[in-house]
This record gives C-alpha cells, sequence and structure tokens, in this order.
C-alpha cells in the first residue's frame, strides 16, 4: 500500500482513538489502560510474519523471541483485563443503571 | 498449505481492527466492557488465525509451540497477580511488546523498500527500545526492586540530552544506509534514554510513566504497521497511541500537573521527593473503640480509601464496616481520588474486588462538596490526596494537584500505620489539626476492631 494510503489511515484512526477513548468512564481507567496495552500485543501478527520469513538461524531466534515477548503481551494482557472486568461486571449494575437513566431522563 | 488471497486477508484484518475499537468502546460503560474486553481478544485471534493462512511460511512448528510456551507463562501469572500489583504487570507486558516491536523493526531492516520505511524502522527501533528499558524501570520501581525515590546524579541532563543526540544520529545513518551496526549502536542508545528518562521520575508520579509508555509502545506497533505494508498493526498501534495520549493528559490534570513537567521536572530539582523527615509534634491518636463510638453517633461518613487499605488487604473488612453501618442508617459514601492507588482507576478496581456496589463509589467532584456535612471522615491508607499543602503551600511539589477536601468535615479519623509521609514523601499538616485524630496501626486489624465496637455499639 501507497504512503499517503497509509498515513489516511494513521490520521483517522487517530480521531477515531481519541473519540472512543475520551468516552471511557474514570471509573474504567485501569481495565482501558491494561486492555490498550493488550491490543499492542498484536505485534504479534509481525513478529510471526519475520519469524516465518527468516532465512537464517539468527533472524529465526530474534524472530522467535519477539514472538514470545508478544504472546505475553497479548495473552497476559486480555486475561488480566478479563479479570478486573469480571469484577466490575458481576454485581449490582442494575441499579446502578437504573438511577442513570432516571438521570438521564431528569435531563 | 492453501494461502487465503490477499483480499480475504485484508477482510479478516479489517474485522480484526473493528473488534478492537469495540473492545476500547466496550469501556465506557462497566456493563458491557467485560464483553467489548471478549470481542478484542477474538479480534485478536482472528488476526493470529489470519496471518498463518497468509502466505506460504517456514518454521511454523517453532512458531507455534513459542506461542504456546508465551501463553503458558503469561496466563497463570495473570490469573494469579493480586490486584495491588496490576501497575507493574502493565508495565511489564508494556515493556515486552516495546521489545518485541523493536525486535521486528531490527529483523526487517534488511528488506527495507524506501526511505519512508527506512524512517518508520529507526522509530521503531528507538521508541521500542525506550520504551522496554523505560518500563523495566518502572516495574523495579513500583515491585521494591528499586527506591521510588528520584535518582539523579549531577550532569544528567547534559548526559541524557548527549544519548539522545547521538540516538538520533544513528537513527540518521540506519535511514541512509540500513547498516545493521549502527540499528543496534540507536538499539544501545534507545535502552540508555529509556533508562535516564524513567530513574529521575518520582513515586507518585510513575503512573503517569505508565501511561505515557504505554502510548510509546502503541505508536512503535503502529510505525512496524507501516513497514511490513500491515494495516492492522498500524490500526491497532495508533489506538493504543490515541487512547495512552488521552489517559496520560486526564491523569497529569488529576495531579494539577503539566506532562513535560512530570519527565522534566526532576530535572529542575522541583521532583516529587519533598522531605522524608519524620516531624516529632504532638498529635491526638484514639483507640479503634472510641472511633466506633464516633461512628456511632453519625449520621454522615465519608470514607476515603487510599493505596494503604490494599496493601493491608483490608479492603473487604473496610467494605463490611460500610454495610454494617449502613445497616444502622448510617449513610456512608467512598469519595475516590482519581489517582488514588497506583494507577488511574485503580482504587475502584481494588473496590469492586471487595463487592463495594458503585453507587457508592464518588468521583472528586461529586464528594467535595459533601465533606462540610459530614460527621466523620474516615481516611483509611490516603495521604497525599488529601493533604491541603496542595492548596495552601506554593512551594509544596504536590502544590497545584486537586484534593479531597477532607479538612471541611467536622471530624477526621487517619487510619496509619505510622507517622511516615505518603508516597510522595510530603508532611501532611492536617494530621495535625484539632479535628484530626489517628489511629496507629495496621489497617486490617484496626478496622477489624472497629467493626466488632461497632456491632456491639
Amino acid at each position: 500500500m501507497d504512503a499517503m494510503s497509509l498515513l489516511t489511515i494513521f490520521v483517522l484512526v487517530v480521531f477515531v482513538g481519541f473519540e472512543v477513548v475520551s468516552k471511557v468512564s474514570s471509573t474504567l481507567h485501569t481495565p482501558l489502560m491494561s486492555g490498550a496495552n493488550a491490543i499492542h500485543g498484536i505485534i504479534l501478527v509481525g513478529a510471526i510474519i519475520v519469524a516465518g520469513q527468516a532465512e537464517n538461524g539468527w533472524v529465526l531466534a530474534f524472530g522467535l523471541l519477539a514472538v514470545l515477548l508478544s504472546t505475553v503481551n497479548l495473552v497476559g494482557g486480555f486475561v488480566v483485563t478479563d479479570r478486573m472486568l469480571e469484577m466490575f461486571a458481576g454485581r449490582k449494575v442494575t441499579p446502578k443503571a437504573a438511577t442513570e437513566s432516571k438521570k438521564e431522563d431528569a435531563r | 498449505m492453501s494461502v487465503l488471497s490477499p483480499e480475504l486477508t485484508a477482510g479478516l484484518y479489517l474485522l480484526a481492527s473493528v473488534a478492537f475499537i469495540l473492545a476500547l468502546r466496550g469501556l465506557s460503560s462497566p456493563k458491557t466492557a467485560r464483553r467489548g474486553n471478549l470481542i478484542g481478544a477474538f479480534g485478536a485471534v482472528v488476526a493470529v488465525l489470519t496471518v498463518f493462512l497468509s502466505a506460504n511460511f517456514e518454521n511454523i512448528p517453532w512458531i507455534l509451540l513459542t506461542i504456546a510456551v508465551g501463553s503458558a507463562i503469561a496466563a497463570p501469572v495473570s490469573r494469579r497477580v493480586q490486584m495491588t500489583q496490576m501497575p507493574q504487570l502493565v508495565a511489564l507486558f508494556n515493556g515486552v511488546g516495546g521489545g518485541a516491536a523493536a525486535i521486528v523493526a531490527l529483523l526487517e531492516l534488511s528488506h527495507l523498500s524506501s526511505p519512508w520505511s527506512g524512517l518508520a524502522v529507526a522509530f521503531t527501533i528507538l521508541v521500542g527500545s525506550v520504551s522496554f528499558a523505560g518500563s523495566c524501570i518502572t516495574f523495579a520501581k513500583l515491585q521494591g526492586l528499586m527506591p521510588t525515590k528520584p535518582l539523579i546524579f549531577p550532569g544528567q541532563p547534559v548526559v541524557m540530552g548527549a544519548v539522545l543526540i547521538a540516538a538520533l544520529v544513528a537513527g540518521g545513518f540506519v535511514i541512509a544506509t540500513g547498516s545493521l551496526g549502527w540499528a543496534l549502536a540507536m538499539l544501545a542508545l534507545g535502552l540508555v534514554t529509556g533508562v535516564l528518562l524513567v530513574n529521575p521520575v518520582g513515586g507518585a508520579d510513575v503512573p503517569i510513566v505508565i501511561s505515557l509508555l504505554n502510548a510509546f509502545t502503541g505508536l512503535t506497533v503502529a510505525a512496524s504497521g507501516l513497514v511490513l505494508g500491515n494495516v492492522l498493526l498500524l490500526v491497532a498501534g495508533t489506538l493504543v497511541g490515541a487512547s495512552g495520549t488521552i489517559l496520560t493528559q486526564a491523569m497529569a490534570a488529576a495531579m494539577g500537573r503539566k506532562v513535560s513537567g512530570i519527565i522534566f521536572g526532576a530535572f529542575r530539582g522541583g521532583s516529587t521527593a519533598g522531605s522524608t523527615t519524620v516531624s516529632d509534634r504532638p498529635v491526638r491518636s484514639s483507640s479503634p473503640e472510641d472511633v466506633a463510638i464516633l461512628l456511632g453517633y453519625a449520621q454522615r461518613v465519608i470514607v476515603v480509601p487510599g493505596y494503604g487499605l490494599a496493601v493491608a488487604q483490608a479492603q473487604h473488612t473496610m467494605a463490611e464496616l460500610a454495610q454494617t453501618l449502613e445497616a444502622k442508617g448510617i449513610e456512608v459514601v467512598f469519595g475516590i481520588h482519581p489517582v488514588a492507588g497506583r494507577m488511574p482507576g485503580h482504587m475502584n478496581v481494588l473496590l469492586a474486588e471487595a463487592n463495594v456496589p458503585y453507587e457508592v463509589l464518588q468521583e472528586m467532584d461529586e464528594v467535595n462538596p459533601q465533606f462540610k456535612t459530614a460527621d466523620v471522615v474516615l481516611v483509611v491508607g490516603a495521604n497525599d490526596v488529601v493533604n491541603p499543602a496542595a492548596k495552601s503551600s506554593p512551594g509544596s511539589p504536590i502544590f497545584g494537584m486537586p484534593i479531597l477536601d477532607v479538612s471541611s468535615a467536622r471530624q477526621v479519623v487517619f487510619f496509619k500505620r505510622s507517622m511516615r509521609p505518603g508516597f510522595a514523601g510530603i508532611e501532611n499538616e492536617l494530621l495535625y489539626e484539632p479535628q484530626t485524630t489517628l489511629v496507629f496501626g495496621d489497617a486490617k486489624e484496626t478496622l477489624t476492631k472497629v467493626l466488632t465496637a461497632v456491632k456491639n455499639l
């Protein structure tokens, strides 16, 4: 893909990112950080490409190191975020949601 | 093995990109957050399966084995980690991600197609190694392997400047020549920069650095996407870069600081480490039983929890005390400072773990006007976030940080281990005020005694 198309995508995603993340409630800032952290673990895809095209042992060794590090990032990030959100999701969601919708009605 | 068409590959990557956006969007409400995260994880699985089928790769058994090993390391650690240790785990995951991106860029050096990708490779190697080294130092500080005090040596700004300039020069050579030697030199300089960048950052500011480094790693992943021509990496990395940037700004605002002030503040000597001397001025201390009587006569109680509450593992006792008081018709709310704990929103996670319902957790702006009418404020394991020095003494390192307005309450009870100052190392004048009483001891033990006494009232 040419440089201009990639730049276009980059700029548009910056706006999408700001838009989506500025709506996150401050209660969930810790899961946001660990969730975003998990998402950048997708560098695993790049690591797989590099390791899969390795033409000698050195490149393969370092490619596999990158695969290992990024797997830890990706898997660990999603698991730990899920654990945190499980504690938020389990209980008492309904009363809060109810009061919130009441507030919205009042507005 | 059959290979997917480029169109189908791009389509599946698009699906994964959308899944990541939905994952972040889910976090706008606690109700949808968990589902959002699962959608994100699904997107990641789709992306990884897609890359395997997108070309005829070699070494697939090795790669699969490595992924299995990585998962076997990460999953149990993530399942077992205590919620108080979450910040250092996030720092660690962030560091390994940055390291992985730097390695990928280094290995792509020999396949450069244009000066553009040379620039992206140089950027990824430099920022990825800064993020890796910086995250490791952050981890060491939070884990207590290193002192949390800012580490500064004479001439540090000069050394820092020289290292940065050398790294940029090496980067120029990488772009011009594509030589591995220069790339390795830049990698080494990036690691040194990371250490020098985080070393001078003092205790209370460390969470902001995690968030900043998170944004850095996101941008390196985005740049790797440019190098490999992979749109998914570009989108995912950019999303993380954007979220990290917003979060860093939000946190800095919650502490009344500028991001540049945190990173460069220590160089100018205005760090968060103030006096760590323990004063011997008189304070009023009382017993848990006295506190129970005080609570028994109260109508409105506000609890201000801090990281110390979680360190003592006293969240559950605190939650039970709140329920017991409510059963006696006493109104209890929790006032949560945005930077209570070790990362933004950390205290909410810790209290959610202890089954404290949402509706009693109030944010700073919401709870501040209520202190005037509160009968008793219980400050458990918090210090800097209620320190009036942030309002009254312009010379204080925390001056300008928005605080919980505890000093306007009728009675303030501090649960403290000792007279030692908080994470930021500044003395708290509120401890010596006439309306303040202190209960010394382990928060869990003293709260348990208060709870028993309240039940017997």
